[in-house]
């Protein structure tokens, strides 16, 4: 985390880049974008000492509406170019942001290992539930008996994929649910999860209001956890296998050390490196 | 569209305070117009888009007054979630997710309306409820204010016929596959 505190300060609409989003109306996604530049504007992080990657989905498009540096990645991959980018530039602050398809399904394996590398990095997936880029199928998260699928009409019959609890089981060091309703609220968890060391997971509640239009119920169902967080890994299991999902908050704070490797370069000079390129 | 309980801060102890709440209050609600614009834009809802435009140039010329007032006085510097709303979020700012691509004019000033009445919600609370006289008194001002925008937005809101059932619905809408 780069904090400058002798640089002018930035508001959070400094962290705009003033490309104008393409999300429907009504998206709980916009609610996110503002948590996120509230977050880092809390922080004082630079545009120029920050990366946010990304992999493929609405979500994904997040990069290209900061001021940050950024990677819109390919699908599944946010973690991976994160990690590489985080090892190699500790330096930078990186934030991985993406949906729950793209982050579950075909990034599933590399969401796995990167909670047990615990790179020092944030993820933030803004979940709905469903693939809304390719117009509303199933993704991991959604419940057995949505039928509105026209690939499942009869639903799925197939339990979600739990992130915060495989989260939880594969080694991330901070876990934390937040609702796109609660602009303010999930600003300062996702302040908490970029200071706090190791992988830091964020699951934000993201209404797709044109395919799942009846998730704008959710911000009268989420309730924030009646529960502090916990640092111990069984507590926090048994919590989130009976939360029904719906509780935000702060729910695992960790604390093993994050992963880092020294960093050492045999290659003097470019055109070394270009030699084991050359054809 | 979302009607949120009004946010108020049990005790607002200066009148320095109070002006970094209305300070806040009314940036929050200029970000909130400027976006809702931008995604009318984006949508070719060009109508909804130049009003959303307006009510952001409204707000503002209040940010103005609000630092005008706040002249020569050190505000409290305070963080977005620092603000002691009683919803979490500003009450003017108005929902994000209360907007809809086909929404009318009608639709706009109703969710600029509510914001405003949020507003004088919050400022008729701190007035009842501090024990500063001048605060009292600033806030009894703001409530004045704010009652005046929302007799203005109800003005507007007569030019525009309220949308019959079904305003929403789109003969082309996005496919599910």
């Amino acid at each position: 985390m780069n904090r400058n505190t002798a640089c002018p300060h930035i508001e959070p609409r400094g962290y705009k880049s003033g490309v104008k989003p393409v999300w429907c109306p009504g998206c709980g996604d916009f609610g996110v974008l503002g948590s996120i530049t509230k977050a880092l504007s809390g922080l004082q992080i630079r545009p120029e000492s920050t990366a946010i990657i990304s992999g493929i989905g609405c979500s994904s498009r997040m990069p290209t509406y900061l001021s940050t540096y950024g990677f819109h990645g390919v699908h599944g991959r946010a973690l991976s170019l994160a990690t590489g980018l985080k090892v190699a530039r500790p330096d930078l602050t990186v934030i991985a942001t993406g949906g729950d398809g793209d982050g579950f399904s075909i990034g599933g394996n590399h969401f796995l290992h990167t909670c047990r590398r615990n790179t020092n990095m944030t993820y933030i997936v803004l979940d709905n539930q469903v693939y809304g880029m390719t117009k509303g199928q199933a993704s991991p998260t959604t419940e057995p008996n949505w039928e509105k699928g026209k690939l499942t009409p009869s639903g799925t019959g197939i339990n979600p994929f739990q992130p915060l609890v495989v989260g939880l089981a594969s080694g991330a060091n901070f876990i934390a649910r937040c609702s796109s309703s609660d602009s303010n609220g999930t600003a300062r968890t996702i302040m908490e999860a970029i200071r706090h060391p190791g992988f830091s997971m964020v699951q934000v509640l993201s209404p797709c209001v044109t395919f799942r239009p009846e998730q704008r119920e959710w911000k009268k169902l989420v309730q924030p956890a009646p529960v502090e967080a916990t640092s111990d890994a069984a507590q926090a299991a048994r919590r989130l296998l009976t939360d029904k999902g719906l509780f935000t908050g702060i729910l695992f704070r960790g604390s093993r050390p994050p992963y880092q490797p020294e960093l050492k370069s045999s290659i003097e000079n470019i055109a070394e490196l270009e030699e084991e390129f050359c054809l | 569209m979302n009607d949120k309980p009004p946010g108020g801060k049990i005790d607002i102890r200066s009148s320095e305070e109070l002006l970094a709440y209305a300070l806040a209050m009314e940036i929050e609600a200029v970000d909130r117009f400027t976006d809702l614009a931008d995604q009318m834009e984006i949508h070719n809802n060009q109508e909804v888009a130049d009003l959303f435009r307006k009510l952001a140039e409204i707000e503002g010329k209040h940010v103005e007054n609000v630092n005008q007032a706040s002249q020569g006085k050190q505000l409290p510097t305070l963080l977005a979630w620092e603000f002691d709303w009683a919803s979490g979020e500003s009450p003017e700012g108005g929902s994000l997710e209360d907007a809809h691509y086909l929404m009318q004019p009608w639709h706009a000033i109703e969710l600029a309306m509510q914001g405003e009445r949020h507003a004088v919600a919050f400022f008729r609370h701190v007035a009842d409820t501090s024990s500063d006289k001048p605060v009292v008194q600033m806030a009894l001002e703001l409530v004045a204010e704010e009652e005046e925008h929302v007799a203005l937005l109800e003005t507007w809101q007569q030019r525009f016929p309220r949308p019959d059932d079904g305003w929403d619905d789109d003969p082309d809408p996005p496919a599910i596959l």
